[in-house]
């Protein structure tokens, strides 16, 4: 393997296992769920895709013919992810748990 | 260079298992304990795909493959738990 991929690779990687750090980070760390939903959905996604086009490449690479199942798996996260949020989403609001927000402004009707 | 920059990798994505595993046990209600079980799943798939990249071996990437699936259903269906109190109406 040349030194311009393996620079690639490692810098793919390197991005990946940080942007999933960085998403378990603000899970842990801030204060709400509505929050706290944002860490995971969208920095853990884009981290994990990031490895497995990495691990794409590689094998791609390495092994004769185009290794597919790394794109199948991110294809599967990137769809589920954002369905899986919303879910959760709806559910803390039937919870109605605290949240940071201010409430929206109530009709002054009745 | 690319097997420094793969266990750095590990040790990350680890210490990023550890900081979901602790928000699983302090969750304060159901849906932070449910995202962190998400969030659990999409990181082991992210160290599965690293042990594959160490071994140099393309074995791992089916059980990735059920992990996610799995994954998802599981999420789905406790969610749905949680808003419906039923998960098959």
């Amino acid at each position: 393997m040349n030194p311009a991929t393996e620079l690639l690779l490692s810098a793919l990687i390197l991005l990946g296992a940080v942007f999933t750090l960085i998403g378990s980070i603000g899970l842990a760390r801030l204060r709400d769920f509505y929050t706290r939903l944002h860490g995971p959905t969208k920095a853990s996604t884009l981290g994990v895709g990031s490895l497995l086009i990495a691990s794409a490449l590689y094998f791609s690479l390495t092994e004769p013919g185009i290794s597919l199942h790394e794109v199948l798996v991110t294809l599967f996260l990137f769809i589920t992810a954002p369905v899986s949020a919303h879910l959760l989403a709806k559910a803390a609001l039937h919870l109605k748990l605290h949240s940071l927000a201010r409430r929206p402004e109530q009709n002054n009707e009745d | 260079m690319l097997n420094t920059v793969l266990v750095i990798a590990v040790a990350l994505v680890s210490l990023a298992l550890l900081l979901t595993l602790w928000r699983l046990f302090r969750g304060p209600s159901l849906p932070d304990r449910i995202l962190a079980l998400d969030t659990l799943y999409v990181n082991a798939i992210a160290l599965l795909v690293l042990f594959g990249l160490l071994q140099k071996q393309s074995v791992y990437f089916e059980a990735a493959l059920l992990i996610a699936m799995l994954g998802f259903v599981g999420t789905v269906a406790l969610a749905k738990y949680l808003t419906r109190g039923d998960i098959i109406e």
